[in-house]
């Protein structure tokens, strides 16, 4: 029993079904973010979770409490609006302590509870003003604060920094980061920004087409991708993906697959399983992070694994920080990770290491990882 | 070069601007010219004006014809003047245009808000209502008058209206909301207001700019109306439009052309009014800075 369960929930709008089979339990203090591509669902499962759409079949329930068809202001639950939603007539102080006075607080106590509110998001100032008078950051301070007074079981945000520019995005995201470490609040956050989710969660469910992909901690779903989607999904440059012909021999199998110039490179692959070895003569798409793919100093040391390749550079994009490198395995494109100040020009070739420790392997007709 | 190109330019643009005001300027003298005859005409004594000159103005000034048609003229058996009838269409007026529009303002609220199966099928009958001609509906509405009693009655009059009026203002109001950001109504359901409460505190703050266009719609139909008045209301009960087509049909002694000016100005007066007090809350945009901006 968790603190919010998901069991077997459904949704659908007439014929056309677009959740399917969701189950998720959130832990009390969790930071679930729902993450996926646009329309895969997301927002649905949290205006079901808030009672704002039916649920077709299954569960949700709060603390132990089935909340199927109990009015969104008896859930004990709060959202924030990507639009902020703040109610343009009102004061922001108004704002703030509006649902305290649906919910029939008296006066002093909503006073009181703005009071400490506003200082815990340092609104002071804002208190009389009109959410017209307010800039981006301030809209959403004030969208938070009116989902803080109330002290629900559980906190919901709906893309709530989509529409603020680059630089504040990352502040606020620091902010809510903060707020849920302070107040230790259970909260389940939907985004569409794969960085937002490992960033923020404690867990992360990716959604896609209605169905929950795979749901672990920001390390599970970045380093054991359930399949091809979470893995291309999730991560930026996302995972490079080379198809490779599975050789074994005796106990050990290597991933065979050619360079530039279509000469032949051998990759050992860690730990092969039994399951693996049953693709033994096939084709399987091998998947590498770019990190996992270096120059040979910037290799990880701690790596018994690191195999060097040579092969030619088509493009380099220095990043400040790092350099990417773009070159050519087994036909694809491979996005390479070096350090910024790697010694690689275009159109030489150069030596790629290959930190097999990381990879992945996916059987390429059903996208399912091999394990 | 171009220098002497954006000089060309910029004093073909004056000429052309002024061009535009002279054309502007003669179009209202035009449509002032009605104004104008009525107001001068209605304070002269009447033998100014049999004798010609109907634009010339006035040689003995007087405010008696406007007196009269205030409160002596012959309308109905009574010399009572306009101003029974007067407060007969204001007393119309009012509750007419407040209830069409508040009704307007539920219907858009539940059918933008509240959609449920077969909305827009209801809405699309409702907007029928503004097509509906008036005489169409003049006989089984006197029928309808009948039955609840109200016929002859102001109340009846407000009823007509208020039917009448209900399809405008619910395109209008519909309209408006479904701009209404849907986020706004569902904080609020989350915060715990209820149908009412979300309607009264969220929602018609924010919609001064509409129900302004809706009075000011309303009112103005309501106000000229004359068929709904003259076949729903006679005698003692009839609005101010019937009244002043009374006075001057009035087929004894000779026409008081004075007196009907001055009773013309005086019937349309309060939409004048209207436009003038409302219209200036027209385009003020209260939404601004809601959702994102
Ligand atoms: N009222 C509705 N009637 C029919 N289909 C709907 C309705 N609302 C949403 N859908 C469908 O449900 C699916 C999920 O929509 P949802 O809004 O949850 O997507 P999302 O993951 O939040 O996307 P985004 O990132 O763009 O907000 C979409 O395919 C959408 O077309
Ligand atoms: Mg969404």
């Amino acid at each position: 029993m968790g603190f919010l369960d998901i069991r077997n929930a459904t949704k659908s709008y007439g014929a056309v079904e677009v959740l399917h089979n969701v189950d998720i339990n959130v832990e009390e203090g969790e930071f679930l973010v729902l993450v996926g591509p646009s329309g895969c669902g997301k927002s649905t499962l949290l205006n079901m979770i808030a009672g704002l759409e039916d649920i077709t079949s299954g569960d949700i329930a709060i603390r132990d409490r089935v909340v199927n068809g109990v009015h969104p202001s008896k859930r004990n639950i709060a959202m924030v609006f990507q639009s902020y939603a703040l109610y343009p007539n009102m004061t922001v102080g108004q704002n703030i302590t509006f649902g305290l006075e649906m919910h029939g607080v008296p006066k002093p106590e909503r006073e009181k509870a703005m009071a400490e509110v506003a200082k815990l998001l340092q609104i002071e100032e804002l208190l009389g003003r009109k959410p017209g008078q307010l800039s981006g950051g301030q809209r959403q301070r004030v969208a938070m604060g009116r989902a803080l007074v109330r002290k629900p079981d559980v906190f919901l945000f709906d893309e709530p920094l989509s529409n603020l520019d680059a630089k504040l995005r990352v502040d606020m995201r620091t902010e809510i980061k903060k707020l849920h470490q302070t107040l230790g609040t259970t909260i389940v956050y939907v985004t569409h920004d794969q960085i937002e989710a490992m960033t923020l969660s404690t867990r992360i469910a990716v959604m896609n087409d209605g169905y929950v992909q795979q749901l672990g901690s920001p390390k599970e779903i970045y380093d054991n991708p359930a399949n091809l989607f979470v893995a291309t999904f999730m991560g930026s440059p996302s995972m490079n993906l080379i198809q490779v012909k599975l050789r074994v021999e005796a106990e050990a199998a290597f991933a065979d697959t050619t360079d530039d110039q279509g000469g032949k490179v051998s990759l050992p692959v860690c730990g092969a399983s039994a399951a693996l070895k049953s693709y033994k003569g096939q084709t399987v798409t091998l998947g590498l992070r770019p990190e996992a793919l270096t120059d040979v100093e910037g290799a990880d040391h701690r790596s018994d694994h690191v195999e060097k390749v040579q092969s030619m550079v088509t493009v380099t994009e220095p990043a400040g920080s790092d350099t990417f490198v773009t070159t050519t395995f087994g036909g694809t494109n491979c996005v390479a990770r070096m350090r910024a100040d790697a010694d690689v020009h275009p159109g030489q070739r150069a030596e790629f290491a290959f930190n097999m420790e990381k990879a992945v392997l996916f059987d390429p007709k059903s996208g399912k990882r091999i394990v | 070069m171009a220098a002497a190109t954006q000089g060309t330019a910029i004093r073909t643009g004056r000429v052309a601007r002024t061009f535009i005001y002279l054309v502007l300027l003669l179009f209202a003298l035009f449509y002032m010219l009605p104004l104008y005859v009525m107001l001068v005409n209605s304070v002269k004594p009447l033998s100014e004006i049999t004798g010609g000159g109907m634009m010339n103005l006035p040689e003995i000034w007087t405010v008696e014809p406007w007196r009269k048609a205030w409160s002596e003229a012959q309308i109905g058996v009574q010399p009572t003047g306009l101003k029974p009838y007067f407060w007969n269409s204001i007393k119309m007026v009012v509750p007419a245009v407040a209830m069409s529009t508040i009704l307007g303002a539920l219907n858009g609220y539940v059918l933008t808000k509240w959609r449920f199966r077969g909305d827009t099928i209801l809405f699309g009958l409702m907007l029928f209502a503004c097509f509906i001609p008036f005489q169409i509906v003049l006989i089984p509405m006197a029928r309808v008058l009948g039955v609840l009693g109200l016929a002859g009655s102001t109340w009846g009059l407000v009823l007509v209206h208020l039917v009448y009026g209900i399809g405008f203002t619910t395109l209008y109001f519909r309209n408006y909301y479904a701009a209404f950001p849907t986020e706004l109504v569902r904080a609020a359901q989350i915060d715990g207001a209820g149908f009412f409460q979300i309607f009264w505190r969220i929602l018609l703050p924010s919609s001064g700019p509409i129900a302004v266009v809706s009075i000011i719609w309303q009112f103005t139909n309501i106000w000229n109306d004359f068929l709904f008045g003259a076949s729903f209301a006679a005698g003692n009960g009839a609005p101010m439009t019937v009244a002043l087509n009374n006075l001057v049909q009035s087929s004894t002694g000779v026409k008081e052309y004075n007196v009907h000016f001055a009773g013309a100005i005086l019937a349309a007066t309060p939409t004048l009014l209207v436009y003038i007090v409302a219209g200036r809350y027209f385009v003020r945009g209260l939404m601004a800075g809601s959702v994102k901006g």
